[in-house]
């Protein structure tokens, strides 16, 4: 049943609270709004024909304000709130038609969930409520204090297993709630806006810390919130809901340079372009490229060719040598010189395709107007990064962005 | 010509046809009612030998130590003090008997009400079921439970009892099943979310943590016992309520007094006690697992 690898799939998914749901998603399939069906039947459709998958590993965030239907589509996953129509799959298995027995057995391996108001127990100290999910599938005592306590030291809350959760701050009990959700072993992770009721100093410092659990600890996380900056921070893949509906599902740069419709356009209008966008991104092809056995002749010649005053000089197997100005070519020429790739300066600025645009700043800012190259794991030139280039889509909004 | 036409008067042969009721049960239920009767007194009789078997002075003692322990140092030795006042009235004998049945009462409420109220908090229509008999059970009067208490039991102690819990039993299905539904339902949500079964979810969440407002129902049930225990001496309850009741028969004003004075010091040191016992619950609640 798992699609091309997905994890996760939800097909045509629907929830309508009210009396007679079913004869609502059949009308609402032409075209009323969900205002007017509020008023004329008095049902709310929360969740209105949703259809993502989400890869193994992958964190895929789902952003929408507060009424877009987002915390009801999480508990439809693991059926805390029974969808009124539509599939579900985890790992193959369809959660719909799952009896009580197979769906505790998901919730207790296979699905763990973080809430945004930690629903941690307050008569239980953290250890027991990390324990919490292990001790409920009838692991014995020292064996679930045992991962208890190692995931208490994977999230750093280490010395307060004894602790009650009322003497922890929010962010440490929503540690607790993390370390809960991951002490299962479950390979999906839920989180219903986990970090929204976090101080913003903390809120960000548990972005980071969840970003470098999740490099260490691999999970397929399903991650709700109303933030866009966190969003475009976490998320690998970004879905924007609205009034229920999936308006745009795409990764963070095409959210913020390709908005879907005019709702995206007006969300990401503020959106720090330097944060979001990556090196990769705004790389253009070097107008020249020099083989290090060419002649230092014909370097010149290339660059004069293309109106440059700069090449990068490649070796045989297309990794970058170094890189070669007009000027020092010449100079090259005169002290008698022949090979390209004896002239080539081997120190030059690089990053990675993934830096983003903020960090590549400071690769730019030397004398040299020689470009930032962008280079794979292996020094293959990917492309460069021009210093305008770099200026103009840092200082540019999206709504440039989209008329691009 | 102004009262209610004779012959459309049906309240005679409603009440004779309960009492027709009650007959029949009498007469075909009685190995139940006996079973009853004999379960009862199991658990009364050792109980009130064992309280009256105690040496005074360790009666007060223990007594003023727990309310020491419960609520607080001033309280244990104003506690004590009252038992002793008790003991100087003479009725410290009669103070034992009634506490066992108030105590004896309080248990089979907590052993039936329980249950009730987790099913009325678990279940919206057994909730709806349940609120007009508690409400009725509430504002009947108190001493209409001891005529089918007689008519099933006799006279004696197991009556009493019997009369004593159903009159004292709405509050603890009540505060049950308000301290479970007041629990706060995303603590619930992540437990289900945890794969709890419905059981697990009780027993390990909404109990524990409905258990300070459990409690205040408790410390209530055991107030309205003490005051039916007065009232069910007159079928053959013993105890403090009898001293009370010979009061009035016999107008020995000053016997009347001091029968009532004991019963009021005994509530205060129960009510006391059970109260701090649930506000220590509540602060330091106990851990599990």
């Amino acid at each position: 049943m798992s699609e091309n690898g997905s994890k996760i799939w939800c097909r045509n998914l629907w929830k309508v609270f009210g009396p007679h749901p079913d004869a609502i998603i059949d009308s609402a399939s032409d075209g009323s709004t969900k205002e007017q069906i509020l008023e004329e039947t008095g049902h709310v459709i929360a969740v209105k024909d949703v259809s993502f998958e989400v890869k193994e590993n992958e964190i895929f965030v789902v952003m929408g304000l507060s009424g877009s239907g987002k915390s009801t589509l999480i508990r439809c996953i693991n059926r805390l709130i029974e969808p009124t129509r539509g599939a579900v799959c985890i790992e193959g298995a369809d959660i719909a038609q799952m009896n009580d027995a197979e769906l505790r057995d998901l919730r207790r391996h296979k699905l763990s969930m973080v809430f945004q108001n930690f629903g941690l127990l307050p008569h239980r100290t953290v250890l027991d409520n990390v324990a919490f999910g292990l001790e409920v599938r009838g692991e014995g005592k020292k064996e679930r204090h045992e991962k208890a306590l190692q995931m208490l030291e994977q999230v750093g809350l280490k010395g307060w297993e004894k602790n009650r959760i009322h003497e922890l701050s929010g962010g440490m009990q929503q540690r607790v709630g993390l370390a809960r959700a991951l002490a299962s072993g479950a390979e999906t992770l839920l989180m219903d806006e986990p970090f929204s009721a976090l101080d913003p100093l903390i809120r960000r410092q548990m972005q980071d810390e969840f970003l470098n659990l999740h490099t260490t600890v691999k999970r397929t996380v399903i991650f709700i919130t109303h933030d866009l900056t966190e969003a475009l921070k976490l998320g690998d893949r970004i879905a924007i809901m609205r009034d229920g509906e999936i308006v745009q599902i795409g990764r963070p740069e095409e959210i913020v340079t390709k908005p879907a419709d005019d709702y995206v356009s007006e969300f990401v209008r503020d959106v720090p372009m330097g944060k979001v966008l990556s090196a990769q991104t705004i790389m253009e092809q070097p107008a020249t490229v020099v083989q290090s056995d060419q002649s230092i002749e014909d370097a010149i010649e290339a660059m004069r060719l293309k109106e440059g005053d700069w090449t990068f000089i490649i070796d045989g197997t297309g990794r970058v040598k170094g890189t070669l100005t007009l000027e020092d070519a010449r100079a090259a020429v005169s002290r008698g010189l022949s090979r390209a790739g004896e002239a080539a300066r081997s120190e030059f600025a690089s990053t990675a395709p993934d830096v983003t645009l903020e960090q590549c700043l400071s690769l730019v800012t030397g004398e040299s107007n020689i470009p930032v190259a962008v280079l794979d794991d292996e020094r293959h030139l990917l492309g460069v990064i021009t210093r305008p280039a770099l200026f103009e889509a840092i200082q540019s909004d999206s709504t440039n962005g989209k008329q691009n | 010509m102004f009262d209610f036409p004779e012959t459309l008067v049906i309240g005679r042969s409603i009440s004779k046809w309960i009492d027709r009721v009650v007959d029949w049960v009498v007469v075909n239920w009685d190995p139940f009612f006996s079973a009853i009767n004999i379960g009862v007194l199991r658990i009364l009789v050792p109980f009130q030998e064992f309280l009256q078997w105690l040496p005074w002075w360790f009666v007060i003692i223990m007594v003023g130590l727990l309310a020491w322990r419960m609520v607080s140092v001033k309280f244990g030795i104003v506690a004590a003090g009252l038992l002793l006042v008790v003991s100087f009235l003479g009725l410290l004998d009669l103070a034992m008997i009634t506490l066992a049945i108030v105590l004896t009462a309080a248990l089979l409420c907590v052993v039936i009400g329980l249950p009730v109220g987790i099913a009325a908090a678990k279940s919206n229509r057994v909730d709806s079921i349940m609120r007009p008999v508690l409400d009725s059970m509430q504002t009947m009067p108190s001493f209409v439970y001891l005529i089918p208490a007689v008519m099933l039991f006799g006279l004696g102690k197991t009556p009493a009892v019997m009369a004593t819990m159903i009159y004292a039993l709405p509050p603890i299905i009540r505060l049950t099943n308000l301290g479970i539904r007041q629990v706060d339902p995303s603590v619930v949500e992540a437990g289900r979310a945890s794969g709890t079964t419905s059981w697990q979810l009780l027993r390990k969440i909404q109990i524990p943590l409905a258990m300070p407002t459990i409690l205040a129902g408790l410390n209530q049930t055991i107030m309205m016992a003490l005051a039916m225990v007065v009232i069910a001496s007159m079928i053959g309850a013993r105890g403090l309520g009898i001293e009370v009741l010979n009061g009035i028969n016999r107008l020995e004003v000053g016997r009347g007094f001091l029968g009532g004075i004991s019963i009021v010091f005994l509530a205060v040191i129960l009510d006391r006690i059970s109260q701090g016992f649930a506000s220590r619950k509540s602060q330091t609640r106990s851990i599990s697992g």
